[in-house]
């Protein structure tokens, strides 16, 4: 940073001291919608462009300059609270990890709340759907530590034996791969019987946890729909935390709830993964007479809140997939 | 619950304002008990600052080098504050850590594990060894998470996104109770309770480059002393001496210590690791004078002395500082943290995967082939609500107040890692703390109306303006403010003209306009969180003027050395709740808060023993 000889000998010089902004770098066109549960439109700002900038800081100098009262839901603009979830360009991304550079040179960016869930206002959407399914995961319930692990204190496991149920761990609830799901975005009613993949990464990470010890198959395929998933991997596609949900979450769960003998999904997944915390015989035992999960094609469009979609809106929902 | 036309009425028995980690560890407390509890946040639950938190929790486990235990931890805890702690809380922290760190695992936490299976530890600046839990780079997610989902799992109740404007008294003064607002909706919310435990955290969102997230606003600190509580040593700001500093956008957001824990280095422009440069007397003994022996002492600790990478937080920030003014930074004003020279790209993605993430996407840096650019950014607050360490309780009664909005247990500066330690430490004793004085306590008191009435008054005020202040402009103003007057670096002459300038943003905080409706507003949601942050603001100048020396976070230019008679003291500041003007002019301000020197707790000998063991 620069300072210069006055300001240094007139007070204390400072390495934080504020710095001016960056020279604006012509002008940025953004499409943000206004509104609430009874309807909105898109609303076009035009801001000074800057350096380095993200979607989120834009959204920030929207609300600073042009309209303080535009609702947008965000914590901690570094990427790590998953708060500042959105559609950007239609494609479900977090506001402060989305570069503004990263976006096509001089087309509007358009910015929608996600779809799979009831506007509030804005940008910010109801999640609460989210808490009440995670209110139904059946809590982690170690088993006793042994005579060794009383003495030292703690319960041993192997780092690699961590590592599955760790990645799984990463998640930061932007709920991204909620709004993505087209199981959940474009059928509403789908919602009171199906987890999502959120809450299917959680129900994974539990299984194989190495100190669990439920046996959480049965709700998995009864109360919180695993069969409805067709595995497209578009919450794969949109995790911020690059999780490998379907290949490292769903599959195995599928592979342990249904029969192994005739799921064409379970055979696809042995395919791609590796360890398993039990074996296929004994998934198999607990899920006797399952046929091949019930997979739903994806159904035409039909917005939870009927926003329409801006020019160029490409849902990253799914298409039919090979297991159909 | 009960409404009427102006708000509705929910009762408990323990209501924590805060769900990050103190908060909901508190929560889990004393729902054990068997109390009703409710946990208000005015953001997701999930979504505290807590999950920023990356290094990892300290605690004396034992797992890497058995010679550690709580009397190394309580040693090197009341050295790096420069002995301003209160020991007590210095001494329960110490003992209690391990034993809440291996709670967190039996509730499903994963740490990283030793090549035993034990949890592993790993070095982190100011710990004599390596202490901190961790998981890869981000401990604090893993620490909320464990705490939210056993909090899902034990029932308690939450409101979220649910913004607390005040404290509310009985008609006899004890604390009872807050009055509130939920966010999606604009609608005002009263909480009833035997006991109140402030679990807010910190300040950071009154300067311009911070850790912080839009949370750190001081709501808890500004709220106590609204409620006649005292403060103590708010002038002790810990900038934490690795922010990013590159793009402009993103300058403050935090790099883990844990980089230089694993090895990183800090270089200036000359390619010099200049820390060689800037030890202190106090920690001459146990760091190492030369590149070889530092480099020595990551594989194995009795091989060589520490790195003086690995000095507490204030020393490298300032040292980074003063590089940076010898015309020795790096091209955006920071100086260069190097790990790619040090360790393999596939460690280094291993260990630290979020910083690889984080400069990959923000910066397009890629940390395992090139140096990043680092600088001090304002990261937590030592100051706060004064507390009694067994229980938390603070100087008001029915009020208590556990994490970072509290005050004494890291002195005038904070080791890394024992933050979260202190969290689920203190947090865990709020919650037995504030449950037996709601045993205690009957049902049957009556809130101050008045208190409800007035804060509702005041924060429905600015709709009433046709035109008036923008609140953003009042809040950035601030932040300049306090960036360039009441920094890393001070004097009083700049901490006078602070002063000065903080009761002019305050005057104009009374004639802020808001537009649009109550529902989701930011512009209103800001407005009310300002009277907090312009209350603390001037509480962190008013003590910085007071305490002439340089201790920790308080660094004074024109009194550069530490005056061992300060350090006998906390500064404490308080007002009388008369002189709360609520209302009147819109929202509370504080017209005069008094600065008194009051002794510390004095140390017992046995403790005093520890401090003084060689190293």
């Amino acid at each position: 940073m620069s300072m210069s000889s006055e300001e240094t000998t007139s007070r204390a010089p400072d390495a934080t001291a504020p710095q001016a902004r960056p020279e604006s770098q012509g002008e940025v066109v953004m499409n943000l919608w206004r509104g609430d549960a009874e309807g909105g439109e898109f609303v076009e700002y035009v801001m000074p462009a800057q350096e380095g900038e993200v979607v989120l800081d834009v959204i920030h100098r929207v609300q600073a300059t042009a309209a303080p009262d535009l609702a947008c839901r965000w914590n901690c603009k570094a990427g790590k609270c998953g708060s500042c979830s959105a559609e950007i360009n239609g494609k479900p991304s977090l506001m402060c990890m989305t570069r503004m550079d990263t976006l096509p040179v001089g087309e509007p960016v358009t910015v929608a709340p996600m779809r799979a869930f009831p506007i509030i206002r804005d940008l910010v959407t109801d999640v609460s759907y989210n808490y009440e399914v995670a209110k139904r995961i059946p809590a982690f319930t170690p088993r006793p530590k042994t005579n060794d692990e009383m003495k030292v204190g703690g319960y041993r496991m192997a780092q690699i034996d961590v590592e599955r149920s760790q990645e799984m761990r990463k998640c930061i609830e932007c709920f991204l791969c909620q709004d993505v799901c087209h199981v959940i975005r474009d059928h509403e009613e789908n919602k009171t019987a199906y987890a999502g993949p959120r809450f299917f990464a959680r129900s994974a990470e539990l299984e194989m946890h190495p100190l669990d010890t439920i046996d959480r198959r049965e709700i998995l395929q009864q109360e919180q729909g695993l069969g409805k998933c067709n595995i497209t991997k578009c919450c794969t596609e949109v995790c911020p935390e690059h999780i490998k949900i379907t290949d490292n979450a769903i599959i195995p769960l599928k592979e342990r709830v249904v029969d192994a003998s005739y799921d064409p999904i379970a055979w696809l997944g042995r395919k791609i993964r590796r360890r398993v915390k039990g074996t296929v015989a004994e998934a198999a035992a607990a899920a006797p007479a399952q046929g091949p999960a019930a997979v739903q094609p994806p159904p035409p469009a039909a917005p939870a809140h009927g926003i329409p979609a801006p020019d160029g809106f490409a849902p990253v929902a799914a298409q039919p997939d090979s297991q159909d | 619950m009960t409404t009427t036309d102006l708000y509705e009425t929910h009762e408990y028995d323990v209501v924590i304002v805060g769900a990050g980690g103190a908060g909901l560890r508190a929560a889990i407390e004393s729902r054990a008990k068997g109390l009703s509890t409710a946990v208000v946040t005015k953001s997701l639950l999930g979504k505290a600052h807590t999950v920023m938190a990356e290094g990892g929790v300290a605690a004396a486990l034992g797992n890497v080098y058995e010679e550690d235990n709580w009397k190394t931890h309580f040693r090197d805890t009341m050295r790096g504050g420069k002995m301003l702690n209160n020991w007590r809380m210095a001494q329960l922290h110490a003992q209690e850590s391990a034993d809440r760190v291996r709670e967190l695992e039996e509730w499903g936490a994963l740490f990283d594990r030793t090549k035993d299976g034990l949890i592993l530890q790993r070095d982190f600046g100011g710990h004599r060894y390596a202490r901190l839990a961790h998981i890869g780079d981000r401990t604090g997610l893993e620490l909320i998470r464990t705490l939210q989902q056993k909090a899902v799992a034990d029932g308690i109740e939450v409101f979220m996104e649910t913004k607390v404007l005040r404290l509310v008294q009985d008609t006899d003064g004890v604390v009872s109770g807050v009055v509130a607002y939920r966010r999606p909706t604009g609608e005002f919310v009263v909480f009833k309770a035997k006991s109140v435990i402030l679990a807010t955290g910190g300040v950071g969102k009154s300067w311009m480059y911070t850790s912080n997230s839009w949370e750190g606003t001081g709501d808890g600190h500004a709220m106590a002393l609204w409620a006649g509580a005292d403060l103590i040593d708010m002038e002790c700001v810990q900038f934490h001496p690795t922010g990013m500093v590159w793009p402009l956008s993103v300058r403050g957001i935090l790099v883990t210590e844990g980089v230089r824990g694993d090895g990183g280095v800090l270089r200036n422009s000359e390619g010099q690791r200049f820390m060689f440069d800037y030890i202190p007397p106090m920690f001459q003994a146990e760091t190492a004078d030369s590149e070889d022996e530092a480099d020595r002492w990551y594989d194995d600790h009795t091989a060589g002395r520490r790195p003086p990478e690995l000095l507490p937080r204030d020393e490298v920030a300032r040292s980074i500082n003063s590089e940076v003014k010898a015309g020795r930074g790096s091209p955006h004003g920071g100086v260069f943290l190097d790990i790619a020279s040090r360790r393999s790209a596939e460690d280094i993605r291993r260990r630290l995967p979020s910083m690889y993430h984080q400069f990959k996407e923000l910066a397009g840096v890629d940390i395992t082939a090139e140096p990043m650019e680092v600088g001090p950014t304002c990261h937590y607050i030592m100051g706060g609500v004064r507390v009694e360490a067994d229980t938390t309780q603070t100087t008001r009664a029915g009020l208590f107040a556990a994490g970072e909005v509290a005050g004494g247990m890291h002195g005038s500066n904070r080791l890394g890692g024992n933050s979260l330690s202190d969290l689920i430490v203190f947090g865990r004793r709020a919650g037995i703390g504030a449950s037996e004085y709601a045993e205690g306590r009957s049902g049957n008191f009556t809130l101050d109306e008045g208190q409800i009435t007035g804060a509702i008054e005041a924060a429905l005020a600015p709709f009433a303006r046709e035109s008036g202040e923008n609140p953003y402009e009042i809040h950035q103003d601030l932040q300049a403010t306090m960036q360039s007057l009441v920094g890393i670096i001070r004097t009083g002459p700049e901490l006078e003209e602070a002063l000065v300038k903080i009761e002019e943003l305050e005057d104009r905080a009374t004639r802020i306009a808001v537009k649009g409706g109550q529902q989701y507003n930011p512009g209103w949601n800001l407005t009310t969180d300002l009277p907090a942050m312009l209350t603390v603001s001037k509480c962190t100048a008013l003590g910085a003027l007071e305490r002439k020396e340089s201790r920790g976070g308080q660094t004074r230019d024109d009194y550069p050395k530490p005056d061992p008679e300060m350090g006998k003291v906390n500064f404490v500041e308080r007002i009388s709740s008369s002189e709360v003007e609520i209302g009147a002019g819109g929202n509370p301000s504080v017209r005069s808060i008094t600065v008194t020197p009051e002794p510390i707790p004095q140390m017992p000998d046995e403790l005093r023993a520890l401090l003084e063991e060689a190293v």
